[in-house]
């Protein structure tokens, strides 16, 4: 009875999920510690340990800022993870989230006089600006057919250099080279975090760059949970997503759910943007380069590992941003920068596989109950017994379902 | 005997379902070996098992004696395995002679050599009278086309072991004819054939011998000629058939659908795929399309149901003018499609049963409130309808329906659009690839339908059907109707030069 229930929980699926996400996980780590030892063979296991350990060793101050990186990952993928619920691929992310940045950061510099909700304010702009990001290529896509992998990519380049215009034009520190700092009212408020999450040296606070960014992120990605599983909406964006034809067939208006889609996923990285450039003087800000921001790339490894659920997307970001930040620690045990982000992508390119050991978690669990009862060899393939078979065959098998 | 294959005590399991207990089937080298069984019997899984798709738990397959693995479909066709599956494994914007040699490309310094793999194409397709056009895409032409392709796949291989998954099911009754003589050529020729089905008249006709499954488990394996249908299906289903459907005479009523001289143009050579076409459906009375497969029904219906627009005409439901009414509201007006291609157009296959049993239904308040779903209301809802029309499942409401068994997945959309109350029901046809059984109930459903003093269009390709359900019979034929028939005056042979177009009435429109 009791190994019943444990059988019925194993097999279960989101036992199954979440299992072939570890396992891919711990693969991709034992990847990295490969890595290591081939950088650098002396500090190897202490590297490995760092990973292992990175987020909790710098402390409160340090476990703030890994979810701090967590924050944007959380925001792109859902990004991410919204538009594939309806079949669509939004590589757009980068793009919808640094055009989300820097509206934040414009209104954030300029729209001084909103008072207490300028914050608020900065983060719906953010979202309005990235849904149109997303727009157009929902828009190509329903319309004319056009595939959105192409269509967001091309965003991604369009929104890279309309940030950097902006940016330069209108919100350029030119002595950090970086965008200026946003006003006091549009910074995210902390919330209390930072009397968690922080560092004592001597009279001295050090704080985390994290903020109440992090719990609208959670709370968001909990909104898009309720959306997609408890919602008409929802209901019927999956079912597009899952198949076009048969969404027509029962009456939804596939268009609409593909524009919706990606509008939804726009804003969100979007919104990505705002919560991480609107995180005071010491956090993050744009640099005037020529470079697709990374957060958006990531929302898609993202995505894969949480396998496009959005609460399992918070976790998978949380692990994302425990790596960067253990990461860089490394850089003290004499590991280059480069060989740290190769081993984070490693990992995060194992974490991908978690799909395949989803597909055969099942088969080793059979596996392991196996039972030992052996086939007795079937004697009636003589005709003629045939017919005696009929009468005595009674049959007590419950389902007759199964057949592929 | 000399056995090419033997498939001794397979076990296969799916999660909830022992698919194949101890099953013992053993192929004789040139005979047509049938395998019986109601949907979810077994029969595909045990097919796959030795096509390589799934590999089985317990039991091993011989191959002449000699004891073979076999894991994956290459196995399987360097064995001389080759398998025509009940749903087509073709690429659908390929065209036909790349389908058929995909997979087995005959290569100059790495160049395909179309030329001659065109050459062999046709060579086996006049051959065997399997006429495609080699270079057609596989999404432009007819289920009965595509399994013409299929066929053709295996004897480009030159498989000696060819499995034929429901071949039928979508053929015309000519067309069925001389699939089986072509099967009885491929056994002359030394070739050996499993032949899955449930149509006890195509096993009696070519079959030597019969293995029978039931709910997963061996009854037995008899000799055709010495073994009557009657015992056939009673070691099939378990119980006595009824053949014959008991129905009321027809009493018909108002008017529900009036289909005022349509058109709709084809979708690639903008021919005329429907032209002209005018009818109408009154309540209480089972309207039959009848026609060979690719004459202008899939796109009738298509226009019916709003899948596809218009070119010219007017469609009235119920008085209303739906001709530019979205999916939608026309739902709503009262109309349900039982649709052909279950997979495609029927079910989400990755939502559960569920899911799939309120995909007409989910918005409507009951299920909803302020856009919430109801669970359930939509899980109670569900229980009914499985309860009701019998829809068999692993894990019940929350089964995946892409796990389900083809006669109930059909079940299961037949049970959503009845169970919708409607008032006009169009159904595509609805017992396409399922066993007596379930047959027999889809057909009382529909006449309880009728009965029930709703309107049916029933578009079907089996003449038996067309015969046993319909009140009116319209034949369609490239695109137009021809004849206007009482199923009690028709005979067979008038319906088939109909069908043919060798024969054309005027149809009133009335």
């Amino acid at each position: 009875m009791n190994n019943n229930r444990i059988l019925r929980v194993l097999s279960g699926e989101g036992f199954n999920k979440a299992v072939s996400s570890i396992i891919a996980i711990i693969i991709g780590l034992l990847f990295g510690f490969l890595i290591l030892i081939i950088a650098n063979p002396d500090n190897a296991v202490q590297g490995f340990l760092t990973i292992l350990g990175g987020g909790f060793m710098g402390g409160g101050q340090g476990f703030g800022q890994v979810l701090y990186y967590a924050t944007p990952l959380i925001m792109t993928g859902l990004s991410v993870g919204c538009a594939f619920k309806t079949g669509l691929f939004n590589i757009g992310a980068s793009g919808q989230f640094i055009i989300g940045g820097a509206t934040a950061i414009y209104v954030g510099v300029y729209w001084t006089s909103l008072g207490s909700v300028h914050w608020i304010v900065a983060i719906l702009c953010a979202a309005l600006v990235g849904g149109l990001w997303g727009a157009l290529p929902g828009l190509l896509k329903a319309f004319f057919n056009v595939h959105e992998v192409i269509a967001t990519i091309m965003m991604n380049y369009i929104g890279m250099y309309t940030a950097n215009y902006v940016i330069s034009h209108y919100a350029y520190d030119a002595n950090r080279n970086l965008s200026m700092d946003v006003a006091k009212t549009a910074e995210i408020p902390k919330w209390g975090l930072d009397d968690i999450f922080y560092n004592q040296f001597g009279a001295y606070k050090e704080t985390s760059s994290l903020n109440g960014g992090f719990i609208i992120a959670v709370v968001i990605a909990i909104i898009v949970y309720i959306v997609f599983y408890k919602t008409i909406f929802g209901y019927e964006l999956m079912a597009v997503g899952h198949n076009k034809d048969a969404g027509k067939y029962a009456g939804i208006n596939s268009k609409k759910q593909i524009i919706m889609s990606m509008i939804i996923a726009g804003a969100l990285a979007g919104i990505g943007g705002a919560l991480v450039f609107l995180s005071g003087p010491s956090a993050r800000h744009i640099a005037i380069v020529d470079e697709l921001a990374v957060d958006g790339f990531n929302g898609i490894s993202v995505a894969l590992l949480g396998l496009s659920n959005p609460i399992g997307i918070i976790f998978s970001s949380i692990f994302i941003g425990y790596l960067d930040q253990g990461g860089t620690y490394l850089q003290s045990l004499n590991y280059m920068p480069e060989v740290i982000e190769i081993i984070v992508a490693c990992i995060i390119y194992f974490s991908a596989f978690s799909l395949l050991f989803r597909k055969f978690m099942p088969t080793l669990i059979k596996k392991f109950n196996k039972t030992d009862d052996t086939g007795i060899a079937n004697k009636f393939d003589d005709a003629g017994i045939a017919n005696d078979k009929i009468a005595n065959n009674i049959d007590n098998a419950e389902t007759q379902g199964g057949q592929k | 005997m000399d056995n090419i294959i033997e498939m001794l005590n397979i076990t296969k399991e799916f999660p909830g379902i022992i698919a194949n207990d101890d099953i013992t089937l053993k192929l004789a080298r040139g005979e047509i070996h049938a395998l019986l069984g109601e949907n979810g019997a077994g029969k595909s899984t045990l097919m796959s098992v030795l096509f390589g798709m799934y590999t089985p738990e317990k039991g091993v397959i011989r191959k002449n004696g000699k004891e073979v693995t076999i894991k994956d479909p290459n196995d399987a066709n360097s064995l001389g395995i080759g398998m025509v599956h009940q749903h087509f494994k073709l690429v659908q914007n390929f065209t036909v002679l790349q389908n058929i040699i995909l997979g087995a490309e005959e290569t100059k310094n790495g160049i395909l050599k179309l030329s001659d793999a065109r050459k062999r194409v046709v060579e086996l397709s006049e051959k065997y009278g399997l006429f495609v056009d080699p270079d057609a895409l596989i999404e432009d032409i007819t289920v009965g086309m595509q399994q013409r392709v299929e066929i053709l796949k295996m004897l480009f291989r030159e498989n000696e072991v060819l499995i034929f998954d429901e071949p039928t099911a979508v053929l015309t009754p000519q067309e069925i004819q001389e699939l089986m003589k072509i099967m009885k050529n491929l056994t002359a020729e030394g070739k050996s054939i499993l032949f899955i089905t449930h149509k006890l008249d195509e096993i009696k006709q070519v079959a030597d011998r019969c293995t029978v499954l039931r709910k997963g488990k061996y009854i037995g394996t008899v000799s055709v000629p010495d073994t009557t249908k009657e015992e056939l299906s009673e070691m099939m289903v378990g119980r006595k058939i009824n053949f014959t459907v008991e129905k009321k005479p027809c009493n018909p009523g108002k008017v529900v659908l009036d289909v005022n001289h349509i058109s709709i143009d084809k979708k690639v050579s903008g021919k005329k795929a429907v032209n002209n076409v005018s009818f109408k459906v009154r309540e209480g009375e089972i309207v039959c399309i009848a026609g060979i497969d690719g004459n202008g029904q899939s796109e009738l219906v298509y226009g019916l149901t709003g899948l596809t627009p218009l070119n010219e005409g007017k469609i009235t439901l119920c008085g209303k003018d739906i001709t530019q009414e979205s999916i939608r509201k026309r739902n709503l007006a009262g109309l349900a499609h039982i649709p052909e291609d279950r997979h495609k157009y029927g079910l989400v296959l990755d939502y559960t049963l569920a899911q799939n049993l309120v995909l007409k239904s989910y918005f409507k308040q009951g299920f909803q409130r302020l856009g919430f779903i109801n669970f359930k209301k939509v899980e109670d809802y569900a229980q009914h309808l499985i309860k009701q029309y019998d829809v068999r499942s692993g894990q019940g409401t929350k089964t995946v329906a892409r796990s389900m068994s083809g006669g109930n997945q059909q079940k299961a959309i037949i049970a959503r659009e009845i169970g919708d109350d409607p008032e006009l029901l169009i159904a595509v046809q609805p017992t396409r690839g399922l066993d007596v059984g379930a047959i027999e109930y889809i057909h009382n459903q529909l006449i309880a339908q009728r009965d029930n003093g709703k309107a049916v269009l029933l578009i079907s390709l089996e003449l038996d059907e067309v015969l046993k359900v319909s009140d009116r019979i319209l034949v369609i034929y490239e695109g137009e109707l021809v004849a206007d028939i009482d199923p009690k005056n028709a005979d067979i042979n008038q319906l088939g030069l109909y069908m043919a177009g060798s024969k054309r009435d005027e149809v009133a429109y009335e």
